[in-house]
């Protein structure tokens, strides 16, 4: 029996097909973790969405396991954070082997002081269940259509038109906005003939889920993320394990390029290659996969009235997990763009504005994630000795303990000179992403500063009032909520005497040591696209 | 030995594995000779490539 059990969601005959009419302005094609963080974000904004998806059912099989603090730190502003910690396996200790040696190990523990860890791993299909059960809590403004499949779309004067097909017959949808989250497939990118364009790798990649009452590492009780390079039972090859909740296991193996993905992905190959890695220990197989991976994005994300999100714009081997975390990160930025666009307070540059900066973001993914899967799969005799000599370095050197990539965790990347942003300086410089901090009545910074646009004050700094601005002091009293913080983590993260500008991703839009009405007035206005994206440019 | 690089080792891992793209075995053995004759003049301390010598050589096993 399957670990997890599939609940398919119920289908509901769409107004539409008995003379109704949706007044979402939003339609955002597919139900994947992106599509669904985008739905719950524009609903905390109160802004209608229409989410179709030709399937009933969560992802099949795990997929994606690891999501990143910034993702955690997103999910817990729409209120599924915490749930998601509680379930998820947080990681402690990294091995790295070399044949059947330990090169070295390394702790996974988190800098002190954020709310959430470096890394949870968790189930994709679970972090699928727990959206749509957020999406359920906003019945009046997330409309979920399960078995409607998104067939033609077109532009019309005022918006987009979508046509779509249920077990019911057809029927049009209109929409202000056409938000394309159907995955690396994408329906949508290829009705419209856009180039996808990256690298292709040859090798493939065995990835199998594992069931297992007894820890494969040992009796210890505490995770593990154990990685080989060229492994006494894979030989030549590359092989990861690691937990995921519920006493399952994943393992990721490299496979040649030529070999037989449907042959790999029998019992009978294997079952052995398990027990090699697991030992006598009892195991059932939960869930095997034989993927090829490549790179690739879109050129622009933003094309008129169809916006790209998510797998649909972009694509990186899991190498570094920046897939599904990257996409989170998309629906981050284009949540409250899209409802400053709906709610007419977006300037000309916001929108392109989003194209710019993921566009930035993908291209950052997609560089570290290609980076990590050659380091995997050396393509010449030349490569491999230079990896083999780093290995063996590193049994000694942290210089090449560091230079080994199995993956380089997925952080956010700053957009810092992009149009949005008034340059500064400052120890956390604009661009940047919000840096969590733990506050003296037991909450988080980030529980405080995403959202909205808001203007927090760090130390000794008086904060002007200006006007849709929320205000927050930390370790300062003013005429606005304030919190004390503790330690000294607020002063080596933000300094003290400062004023930062957040956007309502938590990304800093600027920041001010004497801050004037008139000037925070600029960088929010700055912050909602006032200035043309490509004139800054 | 320290490490000494820093954010930016994943781009000079990835420039020297461009470096060698496309060239024979024996091409790469002289790109590698090239390489090291280069970084020593970089290093320049006789005393730093002594120990670097000495470290590289221990590791031979
Ligand atoms: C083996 C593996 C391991 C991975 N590990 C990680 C990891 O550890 N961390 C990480 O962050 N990422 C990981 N990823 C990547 C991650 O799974 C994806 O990036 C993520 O699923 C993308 O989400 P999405 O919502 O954009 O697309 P998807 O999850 O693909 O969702 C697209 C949705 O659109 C629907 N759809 C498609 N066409 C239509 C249509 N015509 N009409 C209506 N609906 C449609 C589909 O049914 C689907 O529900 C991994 C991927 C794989 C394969």
């Amino acid at each position: 029996m399957p670990a997890y059990q599939y609940e398919p969601f119920a289908y509901i005959r769409p107004p539409e097909l008995d003379g109704g009419r949706s007044q979402a302005p939003i339609a955002i094609v597919g139900a994947g973790p992106v599509g669904l963080t985008l739905a719950i974000d524009l609903a905390l904004r109160g802004i209608k969405c229409v989410v179709l998806d030709d399937n009933n059912v969560v992802s099949v099989g795990s997929r994606a396991i690891c999501w990143a603090k910034r993702t955690l730190e997103i999910f817990d502003r729409l209120g599924v954070g915490e749930r998601m910690l509680d379930a998820g396996v947080t990681w402690t200790v990294g091995r790295l082997f070399h044949g059947a040696e330990e090169v070295y190990s390394f702790d996974l523990l988190p800098e002190h002081g954020h709310k959430y860890p470096a890394f949870i791993n968790l189930q994709q299909y679970l972090v699928e269940q727990y959206l749509v059960e957020r999406c359920h809590d906003f019945p009046d403004l997330i409309d979920l259509r399960f078995l409607n499949k998104v067939v033609g779309h077109a532009e019309t004067s005022t918006g987009v038109a979508v046509d779509v097909e249920t077990p019911d017959g057809p029927y049009r949808l209109q929409a202000v906005y056409l938000v394309a989250c159907d995955g690396a497939n994408s329906p949508t990118r290829r009705r419209m003939g856009l180039d996808f364009v990256g690298q292709s790798f040859e090798e493939q990649f065995l990835i199998a889920d594992i069931e297992m009452t007894q820890s494969p590492f040992g009796n210890s009780g505490v995770a593990e993320r154990w990685f080989w390079f060229d492994p006494p039972f894979h030989a030549g090859k590359s092989a990861l394990l690691h937990q995921q909740p519920n006493g399952i296991y994943r393992i990721d193996l490299q496979l040649s390029g030529n070999v037989d993905a449907r042959l790999e992905a029998t019992p009978e190959q294997v079952l052995p290659r398990i027990r090699a890695i697991v030992g006598d220990k009892p195991f059932r197989l939960d869930w095997v996969s034989v993927y090829r991976f490549r790179c690739a994005k879109l050129d622009r994300f933003v094309h008129g009235r169809v916006i790209f999100c998510g797998d649909s714009a972009h694509v990186v081997s899991p190498f570094g997990a920046r897939g599904g975390n990257g996409g989170v990160q998309d629906a981050d930025n284009l949540g409250w763009k899209l409802a400053a666009l709906i709610q007419g307070i977006a300037g000309p540059g916001l929108l392109e504005s989003y194209n710019a900066e993921r566009g930035h973001g993908s291209a950052e993914n997609i560089l570290n994630s290609a980076r990590a899967t050659n380091f995997m799969t050396p393509k010449s005799p030349i490569e491999a000795l230079f990896r083999s000599e780093t290995l063996r370095l590193a049994h000694s050197q942290p210089f090449a303990q560091k230079l080994i990539n199995s993956g380089r965790l997925s952080l956010p990347c700053s957009l810092e000179g992009h149009s949005l942003q008034t340059p500064g300086e400052a120890p956390l410089r604009p661009g940047s992403v919000v840096l969590d901090l733990p506050l003296a009545d037991g909450s988080w910074l980030v529980e405080h500063v995403q959202g909205d646009f808001v203007l927090v004050g760090f130390g000794d700094i008086a904060l002007p009032e200006v006007a849709d601005l929320r205000r927050l002091g930390i370790d300062q009293a003013g005429p606005y909520p304030g919190f004390a913080s503790t330690g000294d983590y607020a002063a080596t993260r933000y300094g003290t005497g400062l004023a930062y500008l957040f956007r309502p991703d938590g990304h800093v839009a600027a920041v001010f040591a004497q801050p004037s009405a008139d000037q925070v007035s600029a960088a929010m206005q700055r912050a909602l696209g006032a200035v043309d994206c490509a004139v800054a440019a | 030995m320290r490490d000494n690089l820093g954010a930016g080792r994943d781009d000079f891992y990835s420039a020297l594995m461009q470096a060698h793209e496309g060239l024979s075995e024996a091409q790469s053995h002289q790109l590698n000779v090239r390489l090291v004759l280069l970084m020593a003049n970089e290093i320049g301390d006789l005393k730093r490539l002594r120990a670097v010598i000495e470290l590289a050589g221990r590791c031979e096993r």
